[in-house]
């Protein structure tokens, strides 16, 4: 069974009267452990897609199967209810909740989820210590670089344990050490927990860790092919 | 859910103080208001309060029996037997504190220098104790020794009127049964005071059986006093005596006997509910304001929330949750420092300097500030009740963002 699987994805956005294509039938398998990275130049429809992948946003035709089950036609809270338990995220900037420490914010997705407190508290200390944060726990994000603060949405989003954790641009806001730092950290993840990442990108050392790399161009995926890392 | 519970109440109390200023300055509005509220309500009471025992010390009593007629002509044509039998046997029932039977008619007390009209009562002054004013508002001379005493109580006012004196006679006149006028001399014994000046003049007092002999009515009254164990079980005592009584009496109870009260007591609920709306209506514009502002400004965490999977519903508790937060600590420091300033102020507030504006409605010049904890609750409620309302708007928006947007809201 795949993570996450589109069929014919169709998105347009209305700006004025102009139609603009976001996607434009994409059909898309990632498998479980699968370590993918969309890849394109900006405006080619990354974003439009993690979106549905995640169930952020409903497309306007075509089918999404998260875990092996059909989210594209559930309600708002259904949805939310879904990525809850399935997804997890790592946006360019602003993941953090302001007024929780880091790991408050860790163990945030699990509360929310219901995992009991002893049991959430040893799981985002563990995911905390995998990042690279021991020592953190109790630091509130202003008080924190722009790369701990995306190892706490890392850690946040494998603490949870997703079927799928969906990463749009989380590079794009880092200086190219932490850039790459984060992106090595990914990758263990993959390897070692056999999380399956799907990482929007157009930073090309971003990409060289995708052991997938998936090339769009308006809204359509024109490539996608294995890569050696 | 409990653990939803804890993390929405977490964040809203963390939300609550990342704007330490705007939340100390809407937080200090809502507890002047708060404090005003209830020191208002608790100032309102205790005048009440003292307006209706005073009422009741003059009425006298929570209830009251008569000949049914004695209402719309109160002379002597329209008297009762003294109470004997089932009634009097009622009246033993152990939820009458004391009753006193009286003989009440217009009179006319004349001394050399000038005369007046009163009401003259005559009463056992043993059993009135408890239940009118008199024995405790005796100024000068002494209090009828009981109810054969011929002496008279008169007021200091009407004294100083027809310039006569303790120790002085003056002469009764009134009308005695078949119409025909009737007058003796009394001598004045004692002399009461009242908080409310008007009852000085209004009121004499003499024996019962002085007053009996001087009408030759025999043993027959015109009034029955009864003094239940506090006014609010009137309502049962007047229900218990009715059911007793004969047709040939009337039982009214203190709010029908003087309706100005019963209506004053009443309608003062009526106030308190407005005035806590009023109240919370003049802080709501601060607060409401504050919490769009909020929501305003958090709508990207708000939108990360919910792509994290927080529920629309969730995040509609957490912002009603922060303002109910806000206006609970503002109730309850509100509500400390009124409770703390009404004690501060429990031996009453001196407004002799006005006082005869207060006397025109009955009140006495001192007054009480009375806090029930019915007061506190019904304004508590309502705050929070209408907080709850207040909230909705703004935390109904937030929960109806749409997560993309608000995470890309610049
Ligand atoms: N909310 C929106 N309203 C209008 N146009 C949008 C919106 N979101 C995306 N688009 C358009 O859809 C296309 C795809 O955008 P996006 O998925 O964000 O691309 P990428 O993430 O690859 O940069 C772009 O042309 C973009 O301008
Ligand atoms: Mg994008």
């Amino acid at each position: 069974m795949d993570s996450v699987r589109c069929v014919g994805l169709y998105k347009t956005y209305k700006q004025g009267d102009q139609i603009i294509i976001g996607l434009d039938g994409v059909n898309l398998e990632v498998e479980q452990e699968g370590f993918a990275c969309l890849q394109s130049p900006s405006g080619a429809g990354k974003t439009t897609l993690l979106n549905a992948m995640g169930g952020l946003d409903r497309p306007d035709g075509g089918e999404v199967y998260v875990a092996g089950k059909r989210i594209d036609n559930l309600s708002k809270g259904q949805l939310a209810e879904m990525r809850l338990h399935n997804i997890g995220f790592v946006f360019q900037a602003y993941n953090l909740i302001p007024v929780l420490t880091a790991m408050e914010n860790v163990e945030f997705v699990m509360q929310l989820q219901g995992v009991p407190a002893s049991e959430r508290a040893m799981r985002a200390r563990e995911a905390l210590n995998e990042v690279g944060l021991e020592g953190l726990e109790n630091r509130r994000p202003a008080k924190m670089s722009g790369g701990q603060q995306q190892r706490v949405a890392v850690a946040r989003a494998i603490a949870s344990r997703p079927a799928i954790v969906l990463a749009d641009e989380p590079t794009a806001n880092l200086d190219s050490s932490s850039a790459r730092h984060l992106m090595e950290l990914f990758a263990k993840i993959n390897e070692t927990r056999g999380t399956t990442f799907v990482i929007a990108t157009h930073d090309e050392m971003a990409m060289s860790y995708a052991k997938r790399l998936i090339r769009m161009r308006d809204g359509k995926i024109v490539e996608d092919q294995l890569q050696e890392t | 859910m409990t653990a939803t519970a804890g993390i929405v109440f977490r964040l809203a109390w963390r939300n609550l103080w990342r704007n330490y200023r705007r939340t100390a300055i809407v937080l200090a509005a809502i507890v002047a208001g708060i404090w005003a509220m209830i020191f208002m309500i608790a100032f309102t009471r205790g005048m009440i309060e003292s307006m209706v025992s005073d009422g009741i010390r003059s009425i006298p009593g929570h209830v009251q029996i008569h000949h049914p007629d004695f209402r719309n002509d109160p002379t002597v044509d329209n008297l009762m037997p003294s109470p004997g039998g089932e009634l009097a046997a009622a009246l033993g029932g152990e939820d009458v504190v004391a009753w006193s039977s009286r003989v009440r008619v217009p009179a006319v007390i004349s001394s050399e220098r000038g005369s007046r009209g009163v009401t003259l009562l005559g009463i056992d002054p043993v059993a009135e104790v408890p239940i009118s004013f008199v024995a405790d508002d005796i100024v000068e001379g002494r209090h009828l020794e009981n109810e054969r005493d011929r002496g008279l109580i008169l007021g200091r006012r009407l004294l100083e009127r027809i310039e006569t004196d303790v120790g002085k006679r003056v002469v009764v006149m009134t009308q005695g049964t078949d119409n025909e006028v009737v007058d003796r001399g009394f001598r004045v014994v004692g002399v009461f005071e009242s908080e409310i000046a008007s009852t000085e003049e209004a009121f004499a007092f003499a024996g019962r059986a002085a007053l009996q002999d001087l009408l030759a009515i025999g043993d027959q009254v015109s009034e029955i006093a009864v003094l239940g164990k506090n006014r609010r079980e009137a309502e049962q005592l007047h229900r218990r005596l009715a059911e007793t009584a004969n047709a040939e009496v009337e039982v009214l109870p203190w709010y029908e006997l003087n309706s100005y009260l019963g209506t004053t007591m009443r309608t003062m609920d009526g106030f308190v509910i407005v005035w806590i709306v009023v109240i919370f209506l003049a802080l709501s514009f601060g607060f409401v304001n504050t919490l769009v502002m909020a929501v305003f400004e958090r709508v990207r965490e708000i939108g990360l929330m919910m792509a994290l999977g927080m529920k629309p519903r969730t995040i509609l508790a957490q912002i009603i949750a922060e303002s109910l937060l806000l206006l609970a600590i503002g109730l309850a420091v509100g509500n400390i420092l009124a409770w703390a300033t009404i004690h501060l102020l429990s031996d009453g507030i001196d407004f002799s300097f006005v006082g005869e504006g207060l006397e025109i409605m009955g009140a006495a010049s001192v007054l009480k500030p009375s806090l029930g904890i019915k007061d506190v609750l019904l304004s508590t409620a309502i705050v929070l009740g209408l907080g709850f309302v207040a909230s909705l708007s703004p935390a109904i928006r937030a929960s109806r963002y749409h997560p993309v947007a608000a995470i890309t809201k610049e």
